[in-house]
């Protein structure tokens, strides 16, 4: 008898290239919000009324804001506060929300249904009135809006840890794991989380879209970000009003958060495909 | 001598809430002598898998008693179970879903291997072994579950289950999800398998025919209980039974 094997027909590393695309583009975009402040061509802060809402020119290149500030600079500088606090926050609900999801669907009974409930009570509360209050308690700030948006995100990663979990916590595997004498911690972490991970993973990739929009309307209501810091939402916000006038004004925050949306969710999709073996050939 | 399992008054209860309990496994009690081979038959949901599960400690017991190899593990837990399992393996009903879909077969087959204190190198080497030992390739360490076949993924389960080499091997239908042929090679890779190792097999089936080929000895379970135990060729010439004769009937 000689054992044959089905390989897969379709071109075998394309999710692997798709990855390594836009991996390296998002590595990009971060690494560029880290040199940010090498990069600018203008100094981001300088006002020069004389020059104020200037349309796109050569020294110019997304023009200028009512203060004559060179927009390209801001958002070159924006994307620090931007995309750092944003993958922070997205990191910090992931995180929280995947172990009390994964503890509650593996632990089950009463501890499972009161945390679930404390999850449903988050859920069922409007975010942006949670985050006021909590920025009213503890004042405004960048660090209190990641605080108050963490706060009330966590729930849905918990929701799909739990859920995921449950779906595992029966199949074959998992006992004969069990039977080769591997202990609950090593279960969890060797078996469950690598199986569960890629819809949380694609989950927190789509979020980060969400999140950055979500600071942004915080820095927008003077609870996130705060003048002169300059950050994509706020810019976009603090320019809303001169839309009809200078239109180009909102053009460079909204490339920026539409450019930086898109590479983290495309990067998303293909960490998911990537981490199931069951697709990697296609 | 001394039995390698001997299960007592064992029984399992599923409460449910606002249904009435459902007794699965109603105080059932056998013994399985080394190097035997015990078949157990009945139809489904007669509380067979239930009982794989019971015996492996997978799932609570209602009461009983569950005694492998003059040790009572009905009330062990973490090390102490895991230390049961070196004694006792199972083999699963469905061959694709008993390995992690993330891992490669290799990795599912070492992993008791890897538990109980061997190094990396010594697992890669025994994992070949075992491959070869099961009918396969040393290469199908290395492939998904899901790139080979049901066949060859149960050849590597049942690797898995000799790894560490136990004296008891609970097969829960693990001819079931297989073809004809295939089913014939792996009852004789059992066959093979229980003389090189002197496994003791409880081998759960829903297939008569293939029961009285493989086992010394067979139980009979209806609706939880065991309703008749004999020899296979015994019990199936002459079934006293009124359940056992209707199963039979059915077949023949």
């Amino acid at each position: 008898m000689t054992p044959t094997v089905r390989k897969p027909k379709i071109i075998k590393n394309s999710v692997r290239t798709r990855l390594i695309v836009f991996g390296i583009l998002a590595v990009l975009l971060v690494i560029c919000s880290l040199l940010s402040d090498h990069l600018t061509p203008y100094d981001p802060y300088l006002q020069d009324l004389s020059n104020a809402k200037a349309a796109p020119s050569q020294q110019h290149v997304f023009g200028t804001d009512r203060y004559g500030r060179d927009m390209l600079s801001r958002v070159i500088v924006g994307s620090r506060t931007s995309i750092f606090s944003t993958l922070l926050l997205v990191a910090i609900i992931t995180a929280v929300g995947t172990v009390i999801g994964v503890f509650c669907g593996w632990h089950g009974k009463k501890i499972d249904t009161v945390l679930m409930r404390i999850s449903d009570m988050f859920l069922a509360f409007p975010g942006l009135v949670f985050a006021l209050a909590v920025a009213g308690v503890l004042g405004g700030g960048l660090h209190n809006a990641i605080f108050a948006l963490a706060a009330i995100s966590w729930p849905k990663y918990a929701r799909i840890a739990r859920s995921q979990t449950l779906a595992q916590k029966e199949t074959p595997y998992l006992r004969a794991a069990r039977l080769s004498g591997s202990g609950t911690v090593k279960m969890l972490a060797k078996h469950v989380l690598p199986n569960i991970i890629g819809p949380i993973l694609v989950t927190s990739m789509l979020d980060i879209g969400t999140m950055m929009m979500e600071l942004a309307g915080l820095s927008f209501l003077g609870l996130g970000a705060k003048p002169p810091i300059a950050e994509w939402g706020s810019m976009m916000s603090e320019n809303r009003a001169l839309f009809t006038t200078v239109p180009w004004i909102t053009l460079a925050p909204g490339l920026a958060i539409f450019i930086s949306v898109m590479i983290f969710n495309l990067l998303g999709d293909t960490v998911r495909d990537y981490a199931d073996p069951r697709t990697r050939g296609r | 001598m001394q039995p390698i399992l001997k299960v007592e008054n064992l029984t399992k209860v599923f409460k449910s809430n606002g249904r009435p309990d459902f007794t699965a496994v109603d105080h059932i009690g056998f013994e399985l002598m080394p190097g035997e081979c015990l078949g157990l038959i009945g139809e489904s949901g007669s509380g067979k898998s239930t009982v794989a599960n019971l015996i492996t400690r997978l799932t609570d017991l209602s009461a009983g008693r569950v005694v492998l190899d003059g040790q009572d593990i009905s009330s062990l837990s973490g090390r102490g179970l895991r230390d049961a399992y070196r004694k006792m393996q199972m083999v699963f009903q469905t061959p694709t879903e008993s390995f992690d879909p993330r891992r490669r077969l290799g990795d599912g087959i070492g992993e008791s291997l890897r538990n109980f204190g061997n190094c990396r190198a010594e697992v890669k080497e025994r994992v070949a072994e075992l491959l070869v030992q099961c009918g396969l390739t040393p290469d199908f360490a290395e492939h998904y579950p899901h790139q080979v076949s049901g066949g060859q993924c149960q050849r590597a389960a049942i690797a898995r289950a000799i790894a560490i080499e136990p004296r008891l091997l609970i097969c829960d239908e693990a001819t079931s999800a297989l073809d004809v042929t295939i089913q014939k090679e792996v009852i004789q890779l059992f066959g093979r398998l229980r003389e090189q190792l002197h496994l003791s097999i409880l081998f759960i089936c829903h297939d008569i025919a293939l029961v009285q080929q493989f086992c010394d000895r067979v139980l009979v379970m209806y609706k939880g209980k065991i309703v008749e135990e004999g020899v296979p060729d015994e019990v199936i010439q002459a079934p006293r039974n009124e359940y056992t004769k209707r199963l039979i009937e059915s077949i023949l």
